[in-house]
């Protein structure tokens, strides 16, 4: 189904859930002011739903907004989006009778840093999304780039493009791969130990320390961030790589068994730190030991709450011989 | 970490020695400290022990606030699996380490660093030959190098 047409029948869904009184907003994305940008948008009654639309650049993971919220909410969400969704309400963060989703099967989202660089300098003046891909136009150039050089690294191993949970549903559902292979992770972990950290630290010394990925983050709601905390502080104050990585290595910890990978930190971040090899790691291990897919059932204990007896322990050192 | 252990650490000594970080279980591990100790069994000096009331009590941010201050290595050991004092501390522990051991091991930090094992209060013999182990696995190592602090905040 075309861009278009799921734009309208997200329009039509939100002016009848607003007209029919079901829900006091609907949260979804609305043009930009800049291409290769759609923005969050609030309608509150009928005649604004006519803003709402949808294209290859709703990245951004609505579910943040949901948190807590005392009203009902009618909510345009994407496959990674349902999934955090399931988290919140599992975490009794969000009341699933407050929320009306409007489910919207996804074909993978656009990129837009790697966009301006495959588009090579200039300012991009306008896009448009055709069958074979995306039509970038600047002021002297035009160039068609194909859907699979501009996606998001994170979608292009999407394995869950259709919401899991759902009470409309936009659109046909769509393809996605077969199943998560962790190709990404296996590869990382090829490389020698000393590459892999200079990778890393490489990383962490272009952040900045900002916060924009935990402050996207759908799942990073903590009153009190660690990483904000003083007493203790478990986390210095710098922008050196030892600060900065022990600041991602714990988000990813504290995401683990939670983390939906809808990439809202790495969309987020104004440097483009790489904070997805961290994630996907987690999320490996999470699924291999724990045989767990966070955001996949409304009824599944999360793996940090329980513990197999046999659970694996090769990672030890100096294991006693009546070890199994 | 009392002030006294910090210092310790960010003193550097003048010929480097191991300087490793042990989180015991009061129930099982710590009692294997006293009995190595009670039974006059030889083990390095290289490891400053902090006492917790369970395994289940280590937070990932233990670990890494160690290496922040410069721990050459990180010891953790709770009870047997089965043998919790609080039935199931150490279960839960189990899969946090995991993760973390997988993680620190991805990211690149060297693998003999971080150690998780399992020691009760009747094996003083196994926990002076733990010690001992990874004191030699470290000193191989030579000084830690990575997730040190910069100094800023820490």
């Amino acid at each position: 189904m075309s861009r278009t047409c799921l734009t309208t029948k997200i329009r039509e869904e939100a002016a009848r859930l607003l007209a029919d009184g079901k829900v006091d907003v609907v949260i979804g994305f609305e043009q930009g002011s800049l291409p290769l940008r759609a923005t969050p948008c609030f309608a509150r009654d009928a005649a604004d739903a006519g803003r709402l639309v949808w294209n290859s650049f709703c990245g951004n993971n609505l579910s943040r907004y949901i948190r807590r919220s005392q009203k009902r909410i009618g909510l345009v969400a994407k496959g990674c989006d349902t999934r955090s969704i399931i988290e919140l309400i599992k975490e009794n963060q969000v009341q699933r009778e407050n929320l009306v989703i409007i489910g919207v099967p996804c074909g993978g989202m656009v990129d837009g840093s790697l966009v301006r660089s495959l588009f090579g300098g200039g300012e991009i003046l306008s896009v448009e999304e055709l069958e074979d891909g995306l039509l970038v136009s600047g002021a002297l150039r035009t160039v068609l780039i194909p859907w699979e050089d501009c996606m998001h690294q994170g979608c292009r191993v999407c394995t869950r493009r259709n919401p899991v949970i759902h009470d409309v549903l936009a659109g046909e559902p769509v393809q996605g791969l077969p199943a998560d292979s962790y190709r990404d992770v296996t590869d990382f972990a090829a490389a020698p130990p000393d590459e892999r950290w200079a990778r890393i630290t490489g990383e962490m010394d272009r952040c900045i320390r900002c916060y924009a990925c935990r402050d996207a983050c759908p799942l990073c709601y903590c009153a009190n961030c660690f990483v904000d905390a003083t007493m203790p502080q478990w986390v210095g104050r710098g922008v050196g790589s030892s600060d900065t990585l022990s600041f991602h290595l714990m988000r990813s910890l504290h995401l683990a068994g939670r983390c939906v990978e809808c990439g809202a930190c790495e969309r987020a971040c104004p440097v483009g730190v790489d904070i997805r090899t961290l994630h996907r790691k987690v999320s490996s291990d999470v699924a291999g030991m724990f045989g767990y897919t966070p955001g996949m059932g409304l009824n599944e204990p999360a793996p940090l709450s329980r513990f197999e007896p046999d659970d694996p322990e090769e990672f030890m050192t100096g294991r006693s011989p009546c070890a199994k | 970490m009392s002030t006294e252990t910090r210092a310790e650490m960010v003193n550097q000594p003048v010929e480097w020695e191991p300087r490793i970080i042990a989180f015991l279980c009061n129930w099982c591990s710590y009692a294997g400290a006293d009995l190595a100790g009670v039974g006059r069994l030889q083990y390095p000096p290289n490891v400053r022990i902090i006492r917790v009331p369970c395994s289940g009590r280590i937070s990932p941010f233990f670990i890494l606030s160690a290496f922040r201050n410069g721990a050459d290595a990180v010891i953790v050991s709770g009870c047997h699996p089965g043998d919790c004092h609080y039935i199931s501390g150490n279960y839960s522990a189990r899969r946090k380490f995991a993760l973390l051991k997988g993680l620190l091991d991805h990211i690149g930090i060297e693998e003999g660093r971080l150690h998780f094992t399992w020691i009760s209060a009747s094996e003083g013999g196994r926990f002076a030959d733990v010690m001992g182990s990874v004191t030699e696995t470290v000193r191989a190592l030579g000084p830690v190098r990575q997730m040190v602090g910069t100094g800023v905040g820490t």
